[in-house]
């Protein structure tokens, strides 16, 4: 089980890098994402990987998964939700408003009078 | 147990709804209770601040569960001179944003900014990593609300990039903290210390691997070469009043990493050695050198302010990564100047905006209201580019004589020394082409007459210019403030021990239970 999420991470992880070095805003958005899902399972996977262990502490308990973690990628979770949700709102304004969705800045000519208030 | 240490978080964050749901309509009530929430903030801070002056160390255990498991609050010299910072820059960054109509210009200007306060506040108050990393996460949320505010397409564009830059930063943050808890089973920055400490030598691939990454992320927030490249456009297409409150914003980084390599990562720890000197140093230079050459090279005004800012900032890092006593002081007197000279003068690039109606460094008819916002840039380019008499002399002088032992003495004289010549250059050329030249363009009789700025504008940059001089005046108290705060950074026995050893409401088992 260890080789199986340790290679998701890695490949969510690899993923996302690939896409958030793209040049439009979608696939940046698209690896952004990947990128917290694998974060997410990297913080659930640090408090150690244990099955069907509940999270919560008895007398009578033998064994018990940490849980820590867990509140953490809730935290987490909720926080990377909102704020890619945001993420999107301002690129598609930024996209309606220029017709443009190029994440870098384009060359323009600075000699012009500039447009913004 | 007192609960004022509470009251910075709290009372922002009542604030910010209320001004949504109940004076969304009412620009005059809105701002009334942001100014009035923002005085009662100073109010608190200079509180704080005076009681933690004599080397107390406040906490507060959220609903009384003690740390580590519970979230604690904790107040000491150096975190409530920030929130106190804060607060005070606050107030005038909101004078100016009233007088200026710039709070106008969108919706629920004041609410943000009131939850960009608490953010800000929580994140020099907290005492556990992963509280920091919430607290970011607000402190974020309201400035990209506030970046995009009054809206336009280029302002829209930076914004993108800066929210992207920023969410990878988070993720960034996210994985250094799983590394740490996975290595140290805690995240409560006291107990971090203890735990540090006793990882074997042998044992420290792990939690090296988490300093570094986050020293990268705290780099990232203190736009440190060459993670700097969010800072520019996002600061420029800013408007001016959020700009200028983003001038603190890069000191939370700063403050990050004083707090979190005094204290869990010092520099005599084996398992973070050579962080500081071989890495942090060089980068910290190569901003100083790239921000100041960016002042020179800078088309536009407010660009050449963006790029001031990283020059300082790799000021305040030369200082950081020295790691003495000495340089943390010196850095900590600079991160004030800095804050105040960045603030001032963003402040003032939208004087010349309102005047002349762009910022392009170009010779153009006189701006309107052109003395006193001339005088006004004069003495802000005097403070930022370190001349004498104002504060950033001063700064600079500490830094340099903190860094006289050091075996970079060489590297960090002249890069100090040469990149604070070219900043010269690059304000006066842009100083002069503004103010000077104007005279000489025959002015545009077609051209639409812009109004003067409103006298409550320049109240609120003469406020920050009179502070930058009071900060100049008094800096031997200001210095020798903060120099007890650096030795009480490099004995943080008092503090983990107020942290660790209060007890909270489970620590002694009631009968029975």
């Amino acid at each position: 089980m260890e080789l199986l999420v340790a290679s998701a991470i890695g490949i969510l992880t690899a993923g996302g890098l690939y896409l958030v070095l793209r040049l439009r805003t979608f696939p940046v958005i698209m690896g952004i994402s990947l990128l917290t899902y694998a974060v997410n399972v990297f913080l659930f996977a640090s408090g150690r990987l244990t099955v069907g262990a509940p999270p919560v502490l008895r007398d009578s308990m033998e064994s018990y998964a940490d849980p820590l973690p867990q509140a953490l990628v809730l935290t987490a979770i909720v926080i990377s939700f909102g704020m890619t949700a945001v993420v999107v709102m301002i690129a598609l304004g930024a996209y309606l408003g220029s017709d443009d969705d190029h994440v870098d800045d384009q060359p323009q000519d600075d000699t012009q009078a500039e447009g913004r208030s | 147990m007192t609960h004022w240490i509470v009251a910075p978080v709290i009372l922002p964050a009542l604030l910010a709804p209320f001004i949504v749901l109940a004076a969304r309509y009412h620009i005059g009530i809105q701002r009334v209770f942001s100014v009035v929430g923002v005085l009662a903030l100073i109010a608190t801070a200079a509180g704080l601040a005076w009681q933690t002056s004599d080397g107390t160390v406040l906490l507060y255990q959220l609903g009384d569960w003690a740390a580590p498991f519970g979230i604690v609050l904790v107040g000491d010299r150096l975190s409530t001179m920030m929130v106190l910072l804060t607060a005070v820059l606050a107030l005038f960054v909101l004078l100016y944003a009233i007088g200026s109509g710039w709070d106008d210009r969108g919706r629920h200007f004041h609410a943000l900014f009131q939850f960009q306060l608490m953010g800000i506040m929580g994140a020099f108050l907290t005492g556990d990593l992963f509280n920091l990393f919430v607290f970011f996460e607000v402190l974020l949320i309201a400035s990209y609300g506030l970046m995009i505010h009054a809206g336009g397409d280029a302002r829209l564009r930076a914004g993108v990039q800066y929210v992207l830059f920023n969410l990878i930063g988070s993720t960034l943050f996210l994985f250094a903290l799983g590394s740490i808890y996975a290595e140290a089973g805690t995240l409560n920055m006291a107990d971090l210390a203890n735990r540090v400490d006793l990882i074997g030598p042998d044992a420290t691939v792990g939690i090296r691997v988490a300093a570094v990454l986050l020293l990268l992320v705290f780099a990232i927030k203190a736009a440190l070469v060459p993670l700097h490249f969010w800072l520019p456009s996002s600061y420029a297409e800013a408007p001016a009043p959020v700009a200028a409150l983003f001038a603190i914003m890069t000191k939370v980084g700063a403050y990050a990493i004083i707090r979190v390599y005094t204290m869990i990562f010092p520099p005599d720890v084996e398992v973070t050695a050579g962080l500081h000197d071989v890495w942090l140093l060089p980068a910290a230079l190569v901003s100083l050198a790239i921000g100041m050459i960016g002042v020179l090279a800078a088309k536009k005004l407010d660009r050449l302010i963006t790029f001031s800012v990283i020059g300082s900032m790799g000021m305040v890092m030369v200082s950081i990564s020295l790691f003495t006593p000495a340089s943390i002081a010196a850095a900590l007197y600079y991160i004030v100047h800095s804050t105040l000279a960045g603030a001032a003068l963003f402040l003032i690039s939208d004087l010349v905006r309102t005047g002349r109606g762009n910022l392009h460094l170009t010779a153009q008819a006189p701006a309107a209201g052109a003395a006193l916002t001339a005088a006004l840039f004069f003495v802000g380019a005097i403070a930022m580019a370190g001349l004498p008499p104002l504060s950033g002399f001063i700064g600079k002088l500490l830094v340099l004589e903190a860094a006289y032992d050091s075996s970079a003495m060489a590297w960090i004289w002249v890069i100090v020394l040469g990149s604070s010549l070219i900043s010269i250059l690059g304000f006066a050329r842009a100083g002069s082409i503004l103010f000077w030249k104007a005279h000489g363009v025959t002015v545009d009789e077609d051209a639409p007459q812009l109004d003067r700025p409103s006298v409550m504008s320049y109240v609120a940059v003469g406020g920050l210019v009179a502070l930058l001089a009071a900060h100049t005046v008094f800096a031997g108290v200001v210095h020798g403030y903060t120099t007890t705060m650096a030795a009480q950074l490099f004995a943080p026995e008092p503090y983990i021990e107020t942290v660790v050893g209060t007890p909270g409401k489970l620590s002694t088992p009631k009968e029975g239970y």
